[in-house]
């Protein structure tokens, strides 16, 4: 078996035997590409029935214009059932981006509204479209990875993970989060989409898009909720995004590439890791550990 | 490698698509200089991007210890800096990728203490990497090493002499420590061993040729992982998939999903389903909107069968003419994972493959020292500490030799109570019934039963006036117990008047019998393992003494219910106070006939100052903290 097959047996196997364990399982779905991996090996999982769980979407109603109509195709194709989630509180004090910050934002619109979707349902297995590579405190992350009562990541309480074996026990209260895609490196992840034809965001496309430059970054003006700063006037720009989050924390690329081939291409010959445009990453010394700590992906 | 450009993705693609997996681990310490070539690793074969790069270049300034030169140790030393923090020491897992091979290498602390860490990372590599400091040599720590990744299964090792700048280049010292490495390694079942000097900290060796050491003219690191046929190669190579997912869509459609874990499978070839041993025939391979003319060890898939067998997850199917061994006993080595020690006739669950059972290590045999290899004698197994033992299951299970099939004879040991990962576990055979029934090494005791419960046996004996609230504490207590797991019974006048002593009154022997018989239950179901509650009036001091002799110290915890008199009869639930009064009722305990309160009862409650859920609490206390 080449590369590309093993890595889609192993998801496949640990995609089969989360569900095997769970009690309530389901699949986080956050409309990028990794998530359009994610979503096409669970259907390869149980094909021909359609996955045995349901999508959860923690909606910041931050995502860039063309998520959304994304998300409707999919749903749409795969049959399967989504279930979104906003923070009620966050959405009522209207937390934003803009005017609270990035860490309030991310810590009330994701992980606060991510804990609360996950009590309001009662789910015990969450699958997660994390990769090892991503990040240093992702290195040592298990593919389950337990989480106790609140959600909490306890470093000290992770199981040790031996062989293809994964223990999958827990109590009322504990969940874990399953990682099927753990292995994988961003480049897997464009030729997997690649060779398997994966639809996914347009944004990750090269297009002439209204951007402004801010802390070195290429800022798309999505809609009319970007407030503009003295002097910045949004120009037109051929940029693209690899990696796609709520639409002012995430920046995008000057790029030519419009064509899958072009993007691998890019992306082979990168000269800068691929969290480097999410602002939330750098935001605090050590920020991926706490976040995680506190119950983000 | 050169800049690659759209137009021939194509064909960059299909490279890519050639190209196989190869997983190692790293042994050794940070001292051995083990961070710098995994760091060398990475930097070598370009998986560094720019950004890494520029951050690697201030942090060499800042805190290497190569002067103005890059530190690589830096690119990879999280896990030390943890260790000094004190916080999960782990396995981390890194890629990196060359023109032939993908490599995902297990990143673990060397260290004694995290040996089952080392073990973690060696059950899915292929290869191991043991470094050395040319300047030390072999070391008790090399010896560890070579014993943890050979025991788990891997049979390629590159041994990689670092450091060769600090004593010369010197040809001598690396042949006298390859020589010594392959006097000890003569009985491990190796299907490679390259040793190659090096010098990580300048990349002697590791991806060119060292111009310092023109004596070795073996490969360079990197030539030898990208060369190295770690190709499986079992004698026989028969078909094994353990299904892990019954796929049922609906009433025509039956898939029994898995990971092919040995062999090949085309439609059309006899298959045996185990442990039931029905045989019938492959109907199709499906895989996605596909149906495959053949799939091979390591591929997930979907079969459907000939014939209506049942099948469910757990279950083996394999080539119906070599089907794999089913058994219930066997020898196995088992690393322990858990600050609790593993005590023999204690049960956890097994996983094994798909499936989960109960499982129970009759016997010892020997513990291994991990450093000499020496045989000791042991009781229990702490942690980090591997053994040879005899295990029994609850049910048979399909398996293989872990020497033969790493998928099929590995296990792992979960505890029942807090749900952790404990154990790690290699089968090494089954043991025939007839011969190796090891069911008498183990004495069946109070202590084996209560030890299969996760609880210490007691009698809880609750003694008060009628009315005192005994049994709606001893009851809450009760339920409270359940809800923890706790195996439990309840002896009160209700249940053991209707049946066991149906043939006693009330007259003073009487009430003598029925207590010494309500002791007598209590002390089988104490032996038994159970947590007993026992809420009689037992109003006689000399009754609850002779009771309480019937246990061991410690076991029996006299709770007084010490609700006043008044309050009692205020209560007077059934209407016997007054009775009594009315002279209706002889020899009721408070009114006309004593009752002796305890000398030294273990804990004393009133149900008429704390709520019966504050009572009940108090006992949990009182037998928790024992």
């Amino acid at each position: 078996m080449n590369h590309y097959q093993q890595l889609e047996a192993e998801a496949i196997e640990i995609i089969r035997e989360a569900v095997a364990g769970a009690r309530k399982p389901v699949m986080m779905y956050s409309i990028g590409k990794d998530s359009s991996v994610m979503l096409h090996l669970a259907r390869k999982a149980f094909y021909p029935a359609p996955p045995p769980f349901p999508l959860l979407h923690v909606d910041t109603t931050w995502k860039f214009q063309a998520m959304y109509a994304h998300r409707a195709r999919m749903v749409e194709e795969s049959g399967m059932e989504l279930l979104t989630h906003t923070n009620p509180e966050g959405l009522k004090q209207n937390v934003n981006p803009f005017t609270h910050g990035s860490n309030y934002h991310t810590d009330v619109m994701k992980t606060q509204a991510l804990r609360q979707a996950l009590d309001m349902h009662g789910f015990d297995v969450v699958f997660g479209g994390a990769r090892r590579d991503e990040e240093k405190s992702r290195a040592k992350e298990r593919v389950f990875s337990f989480r106790s009562a609140g959600h909490r990541w306890d470093p000290k309480s992770q199981r040790p993970e031996l062989w293809n074996l994964y223990n999958t026990r827990t109590r009322p209260d504990e969940s874990i989060r399953v990682f099927p895609i753990s292995n994988w490196t961003e480049l897997d992840i464009w030729q997997y989409l690649h060779v398997e034809k994966i639809p996914i965001v347009p944004l990750y496309f090269a297009a002439k898009r209204p951007v402004v430059k801010r802390g070195g970054m290429w800022i798309m003006v999505d809609d009319d909720r970007m407030p503009l700063e003295p002097g910045e006037i949004p120009e037109m720009r051929m940029v693209r995004f690899r990696t796609l989050g709520c639409y002012p924390l995430t920046a995008a690329i000057e790029s030519p590439a419009t064509t899958m081939e072009e993007i691998i291409a890019e992306t082979f010959n990168t000269v800068s890791s691929e969290r480097e445009g999410r602002l939330i990453d750098s935001d605090q010394p050590g920020s991926m550990e706490k976040k995680k700590q506190e119950g983000y992906f | 490698m050169d800049q690659l450009h759209a137009k021939n993705i194509v064909e960059y693609l299909e490279e890519q698509r050639q190209k196989e997996t190869l997983r190692f681990i790293t042994c050794g310490s940070v001292d051995d200089g083990k961070s710098t070539l995994i760091g060398r690793l990475l930097y070598e074969s370009k998986c560094i991007f720019d950004d890494q790069l520029k951050a690697l270049e201030s942090d060499s300034k800042r805190y290497g210890t190569q002067g103005e030169k890059i530190d690589f140790a830096l690119l990879v030393d999280g896990l030390e800096a943890e260790r000094e923090q004190g916080i999960t020491i782990d396995v981390a897992y890194r890629f990196f990728a060359t023109d032939r091979r993908r490599y995902i290498v297990a990143d673990t602390p060397g260290h004694e203490q995290y040996t089952r860490n080392m073990a973690t990372g060696a059950s899915t590599a292929q290869l191991a990497i043991l470094l050395i400091d040319a300047r030390k040599g072999i070391l008790p720590q090399t010896r560890r090493h070579h014993r943890i990744v050979t025991m788990m299964g891997i049979r390629h090792i590159v041994l990689a002499v670092n450091k060769m700048d600090l004593v010369g280049y010197d040809a001598a010292v690396f042949n006298r420590i390859e020589a010594d490495y392959r006097v000890f390694a003569k009985d491990a079942t190796l299907d490679t061993l390259q040793a190659i000097p090096l010098a990580a900290i300048h990349g002697d060796n590791v991806l060119k040729t060292s111009e310092a050491m023109p004596w070795y003219t073996g490969p360079t690191l990197f030539e030898h992982l990208d060369t190295v046929d770690v190709s499986h190669t079992a004698a026989r190579e028969a078909f094994r998939l353990p299904v892990q997912w019954v796929n049922r869509p609906n009433l025509n459609y039956r898939g029994f999903c898995g990971r092919i874990a040995e062999g090949k499978v085309r439609p059309g070839d006899a298959v045996r389903v185990l442990p039931s041993g029905r045989t019938t025939t492959v109907r199709s391979i499906d895989f996605w909107e596909e149906q495959l003319s053949e799939a091979e060890a390591g591929a997930s898939i979907t079969l459907t069968l000939n014939d209506e067998v049942d099948v469910s997850r757990g279950d083996l199917i394999v080539a119906a003419d070599a089907p794999p061994e089913v058994a219930d006993q066997f020898q196995v080595r088992i690393l322990w994972m858990a600050e609790e020690p593993m005590v023999p006739g204690r049960s956890y669950w097994m996983k094994v493959h798909a499936k989960e059972i109960t499982a129970t290590v009759m016997e010892i045999k020997h513990r291994e020292d991990v450093n000499t290899g020496a045989h000791l004698a042991a009781k229990v197994l702490n942690l980090n500490e591997i053994a040879v033992a005899t295990l029994v299951t609850s049910q048979p299970v399909v398996f293989e030799p872990y020497t033969t099939n790493r998928i099929l004879g590995g296990f792992i040991l979960i505890d029942r109570l807090t749900f952790a990962t404990v154990g790690a576990g290699m089968v090494d055979f089954a043991l025939r019934r007839a011969s190796n029934i090891h069911w008498q090494a183990l004495e069946l005791g109070k202590l084996q039963r209560a030890m299969l419960k996760h609880q210490t046996p007691r009698c809880i004996w609750f003694t008060g006036l009628s009315g005192s609230g005994k049994s709606t504490v001893a009851n809450m207590l009760e339920k409270r117990l359940h809800a923890d797991g706790r195996h439990t019974y309840m002896l009160d006048g209700d249940n053991v008047r209707h049946g066991l002593n149906r043939d006693l009154g009330f007259s003073e022997a009487d009430r003598v019998e029925n207590l010494r018989r309500v002791g007598e239950v209590a002390k089988l179901m104490v032996d038994a393992g159970l947590i007993v509650l026992v809420s009689f009036i037992s109003p006689f001091r000399a009754d609850r003494q002779t009771a309480r002799e019937l246990f061991e110290p410690g076991e029996f915890i006299e709770v007084h219910v010490d609700t006043p008199l008044a309050e009692c009869e205020r209560r007077d639930v059934k209407g016997l106070y007054a009775k009594a009064r009315r002279g209706e009722l002889k020899n009721f305990t408070g009114i006309d006939s004593p009752y002796e309160p305890p000398v030294a009862a273990e804990l004393v409650i009133d149900t008429s100052k704390d709520n019966p859920e504050a009572c009940a609490l108090q006992v949990l206390k009182l037998i928790e903290g024992r």
